[in-house]
């Protein structure tokens, strides 16, 4: 019975972190239509930031999350600007070869100087919680709660200021935004900042329990677009009830299935999915 | 000056230059390792006119492309190292795998739309590689496939010898240059281009689109599966990372730089990088820095390729000086179609 509850942590924490990438790929295509095929880079520039602030400049923990966060923001604000505003017009192909793009370099760069290691990032967060045999790591404890703060916190921007009512109209309906006077290429530039704060957030929060190297976002943003498929593209409740799905298939799957297959498992949900609904499991109509 | 050199290119001799230059190559060729670069860009070269079929002309972008190359290799490793075929039925297996499980895919992933179909199929490779890497039983995980079986020579040449092997490279690239170009001037050929240019219009024309997608995909992945099973006779040794996505993506780079949806920027795209990645070895392992940024160039500001532009910008020219100022509808610009050049 406790494995079961390990399990559900373990999902819990799983399913915390693939949300949280989830919902900045999710923003980014509901807003803005672009399948931002680098956003797993961005995840992997943010995990490096941190590490390069902590490790190599000796900053705390937390500053080291917030300076990657506004690194991470102002590399996506520029991957918007150079890159996808100017193909806003352009078939939707070439949105996405310039994402891949953008995916090559980051890693190219990051490459260049930190080399492809593996490379292990520690946390002030190292104990272990007991609870009458169920054993949580602080570290875990603090992903969990920590996505539910950013969870909460992006709604409440979203609902109750003026910015995150422009993002929102703008979600809702193009032409009307751009009648009422909403400024397109500002709600553009926050939600790219936005996507790449929670990608930063996501990564600092599992670095220390996982590895950190240059190809550590392929698997992450491969998830979080079957997370956000599962939910439907453009739904943030569908990105954090589809991370969490697949969390605890994963979770689970890897315990009672086999653990070298557990990565298979997203990935064979996603196509069992779409091989009976095109469309996506909860989707309205697509995009 | 400029015009006259391009109309040189356009020429239809001009392909038979090129077969010539490729033909005589091993000669001027200054020792056996350039001979070996060629054939191996030549390989890539087959895989990344199967992407043109699909992404090029159909205008569906294919993810899994470097899957099923690796699948192609793989099914030829394992047929020769580890149940002892001989290269050719093994390299037929290879052919009927690889567009046999094309045809599965192609079912399912083609129904969905633009961005659903590029995701399903970056999922697919991703599990290629995953299988490849785990289903150790079969595939012998991540230690990968030696003693691969050389292409049989029937006692007349050599295959294990650089130069035979290139020309044998050379053999199908030629072929696969010329189904292109038939399949780029048939009606089919026009099909996938009137699909690319938009699912309802070509609907609306009567074109049964989920036959005509699958179609293209099968033969993409066929030609992948070619390339794929070249490789591992080549290279005699094939692993998981051969279905890494990075393959992939160099496929479309080569793909784009050279000119999407063209008959001779795959080649072009293809030979020119990996000369110039493989005359700047320092590059090797930096190249994505390079080719990253010139992905993105490429889709602003040339969206179609160098070769491409370059004929788009040659029947500009062209149309210039048959016509300098009547008859403006002399023909309809090729600027969206399926070019004819060599």
């Amino acid at each position: 019975m406790n494995l079961f509850f390990q399990n559900i942590v373990n999902g819990l924490t799983l399913g915390s972190i693939y949300g949280l990438v989830a919902l900045g790929l999710t923003l980014v295509y509901g807003i803005l239509h672009i399948p931002n095929f680098a956003h797993g880079a961005l995840y992997m520039v943010g995990a490096f930031m941190s590490y390069f602030l902590m490790v190599d400049l000796g900053a705390h923990y937390w500053v080291a999350m917030a300076g990657s966060a506004v690194i991470v923001a102002g590399l996506a604000v520029l991957c918007e600007r150079l890159v996808f505003h100017p193909l806003r017009h352009s078939p939707p192909i070439h949105d996405k070869i310039a994402a891949i793009g953008i995916l090559l370099f980051l890693e190219a760069v990051i490459q260049m100087f930190w080399g492809s290691d593996f490379r292990r990032m520690s946390s002030p967060f190292t104990g272990i919680m007991n609870f009458d045999g169920l054993i949580i790591p602080e570290q875990r404890a603090l992903i969990i709660v920590g996505a539910l703060v950013l969870v909460v916190a992006l709604q409440l921007f979203l609902r109750k200021t003026m910015t995150g009512a422009t993002i929102i109209a703008m979600a809702q309906n193009r032409e009307g935004a751009f009648l009422v006077g909403i400024d397109a290429n500002r709600v553009a530039m926050m939600t790219f900042a936005i996507s790449g704060v929670l990608a930063a957030f996501a990564a600092t929060l599992y670095a220390p329990i996982n590895l950190v190297y240059p190809a550590m976002g392929h698997i992450v943003i491969m998830k979080a677009f079957v997370i956000i498929i599962l939910g439907g593209m453009g739904s943030i409740p569908g990105a954090i009830v589809g991370g969490m799905i697949i969390g605890f298939a994963e979770a689970f799957g890897g315990f009672y299935i086999s653990t070298s297959y557990k990565d298979i498992i997203a990935f064979g949900l996603l196509v069992l999915i779409l091989s009976v609904r095109p469309q996506g499991l909860f989707a309205k109509g697509a995009h | 000056m400029l015009f006259k050199l391009g109309s040189l290119l356009l020429h239809p001799a001009f392909k038979y230059a090129l077969i010539v230059l490729a033909l005589l190559f091993p000669l001027f060729a200054s020792n056996e390792y350039q001979v070996y670069v060629m054939a191996s860009a030549f390989v890539w070269a087959i895989a990344v006119y199967g992407l043109n079929i699909i992404t090029g002309f159909c205008g569906q972008l294919n993810l899994a492309h470097g899957g099923f190359f690796a699948l192609g290799a793989y099914t030829l490793g394992l047929l020769s190292a580890d149940y002892g075929w001989s290269f050719w039925p093994a390299f037929v297996a290879a052919l009927l795998f690889t567009a046999f499980l094309g045809f599965l895919v192609g079912v399912v992933s083609l129904r969905l739309k633009e961005h659903y179909f590029a995701i399903f199929t970056l999922c697919v490779g991703f599990i290629i590689y995953l299988l490849l890497d785990k289903w150790e039983e079969l595939t012998h995980g991540p230690i990968g496939v030696r003693d691969i079986a050389a292409p049989n020579g029937f006692g007349l040449v050599d295959f294990t010898q650089t130069v035979p092997f290139y020309y044998l490279v050379l053999a199908f690239l030629v072929f696969a240059m010329w189904f292109m170009g038939k399949l780029s001037r048939s009606l089919l050929g026009r099909t996938f281009v009137a699909i690319r240019n938009g699912d309802e219009l070509a609907q609306s024309l009567g074109i049964n689109l989920m036959r005509n997608k699958t179609l293209a995909f099968v033969l993409s992945t066929t030609y992948a599966g070619m390339a794929g099973a070249l490789y591992a006779g080549m290279i005699r040794f094939i692993g998981p990372e051969d279905a890494n996505v990075q393959h992939t993506f160099d496929m479309i780079t080569y793909l784009l730089v050279g000119g999407i949806g063209t008959i001779s920027g795959p080649l072009l795209g293809t030979v020119g990088i990996v000369w110039i990645t493989q005359s700047l070895q320092f590059l090797e392992e930096y190249r994505m820095i390079i080719f990253g940024p010139l992905l993105v160039i490429l889709v602003i500001f040339f969206p179609r390729g160098f070769v491409g532009s370059f004929l788009t910008w040659m029947h500009r020219e062209s149309q210039k000086q048959a016509a300098p100022s009547k008859k403006k509808e002399s023909r309809v610009s090729t600027g969206k179609g399926v070019e004819n050049n060599a």
